[in-house]
């Protein structure tokens, strides 16, 4: 995954603090790797490699360690973080097929995120909606029955949604723009 | 240290040192024991492949022979129903998921699935377990060996000598579960890593055919079979 720009001075600076805030043995590694995923949302490559370099380990223990906690991610979380439900009810009815489907459609594997950071995909356990099975959380909107056509809708939902969002923005900005010249900068940053 | 004791293994008087660990006193003494992740010189031994089992009398179970040192007037048998159902059931477990194919594999007849098989009359196919093959993968990045990840029976010999005797870190495991594997940092190419895998000391010690060295697997491959 590339580092969006700035990222990586946003990185090593948590990076840094983390470093200095606990104890460099190796008993702080994991209180380190939450204490990074807290403030950068995820564990990038740096940041492994930046704390296995500060406790003096190797780098692949990190690795070791990052993957066999479920807690932990390595990739970003994307702008809407799709979580397939895997429960009991939900994987019966076909929520396999779902994962599947977003798979293929966005074309990255579980856990992973789109090139362009718009979407992550995760499983997740029992979401608490059995009778809606098979279940899929879009950030926090729950959506029930998602057959394979059904994500193709939601997948266009999503991209459509913040196209119109963005247009709407703009619009705004620009209308903002025309009744007072000073709020043009508030309109920039709101689209 | 270097007081001698005396022990029975299998009817046989054996005299060692105290402080020996069982399983290499009885492997110098030409008694076979399974094993799989013993590394002589590692002072805490992995004890995780559960195929050195054997029975010490005094002892209510059976013992791992590879973290159990020798003491004068030990009595050991190294085959008990006990202990055969141990082993049987751990082998099995390896072989439930591991990439069969002997045939076609580099260390085809040096492996040690094969001698263990051979030893104890087991097959290298389970007939209990479910078949859960690991997933193929195969990094020949490395200008010496090839690592094949689906051959790989996680008995850890190569991280720690990637660790402990090349000192280099390059190895490590990841995952957990039926997805636990030997792998780089990021799971890059060997030849990506800092050791752009160059020296082999990690193939010197695998036990089965997941590192294996190129020149020998080429040299196999170009038998009767190729055209």
């Amino acid at each position: 995954m590339e580092l969006a720009a700035g990222e990586k001075e946003e990185i090593l600076k948590h990076v840094g603090a983390v470093l200095e805030e606990f104890k460099t043995t190796r008993e702080s590694l994991v209180p380190m790797l939450q204490a990074v995923q807290k403030k950068v949302g995820y564990l990038p490559e740096l940041a492994m490699e930046k704390i296995a370099e500060g406790l003096d380990i190797p780098a692949v223990d990190v690795y070791g360690l990052a993957t066999f906690y479920n807690q932990f991610r390595l990739n970003p979380p994307g702008r809407y973080q799709v979580k397939v439900c895997m429960g009991t009810a939900c994987y019966m009815i076909g929520g396999k097929v779902a994962l599947e489907s977003f798979e293929r459609r966005l074309d990255i594997q579980e856990g992973e995120t789109t090139p362009d950071r718009e979407f992550s995909l995760e499983r997740v356990a029992c979401v608490g909606c059995c009778s809606m099975a098979p279940v899929v959380l879009i950030n926090d909107m729950v959506e029930g029955r998602v057959t394979p056509t059904r994500v193709d809708g939601l997948l266009l939902e999503y991209k459509d949604g913040e196209e119109k969002i963005s247009e709407e923005n703009k619009e705004e900005a620009r209308t903002k723009g025309a009744d007072n010249s000073s709020s043009n900068e508030e309109g920039e940053r709101s689209a | 240290m270097s007081a001698k004791v005396t022990l029975t293994i299998d009817e046989k008087e054996i005299r060692a040192a105290n402080g020996d660990i069982l399983l290499w006193t009885a492997l110098e003494n030409g008694i076979y024991i399974p094993n799989l992740c013993a590394v002589k010189e590692r002072e805490m031994p992995a004890a995780s492949c559960r195929l050195c089992f054997v029975e010490v009398e005094g002892k209510k179970k059976p013992v791992t022979a590879c973290t159990q040192p020798v003491a004068e007037g030990m009595v050991v048998n190294t085959r008990s129903p006990r202990v055969d159902r141990l082993v049987k059931t751990a082998f099995e477990l390896l072989i439930s998921d591991h990439r069969l194919g002997c045939s076609k594999c580099p260390k085809n007849k040096s492996c040690e699935l094969q001698k263990i098989a051979k030893e104890r009359g087991f097959r290298l196919k389970s007939k209990r377990l479910k078949r859960l093959p690991k997933k193929e993968y195969i990094d020949d990045s490395a200008e010496l060996f090839i690592f094949d990840r689906s051959r790989c029976v996680l008995c850890e010999r190569c991280v720690w000598m990637d660790r402990h005797v090349v000192n280099s870190g390059v190895l490590g495991f990841s995952r957990r579960g039926i997805e636990r594997s030997v792998t780089t940092f990021m799971e890059k190419k060997l030849a990506q890593s800092p050791c752009a895998g160059k020296c082999g000391k990690c193939v010197e010690v695998c036990p089965v055919g997941a590192l294996s060295f190129k020149d020998k697997s080429e040299r196999e491959n170009g038998s009767p079979e190729g055209p």
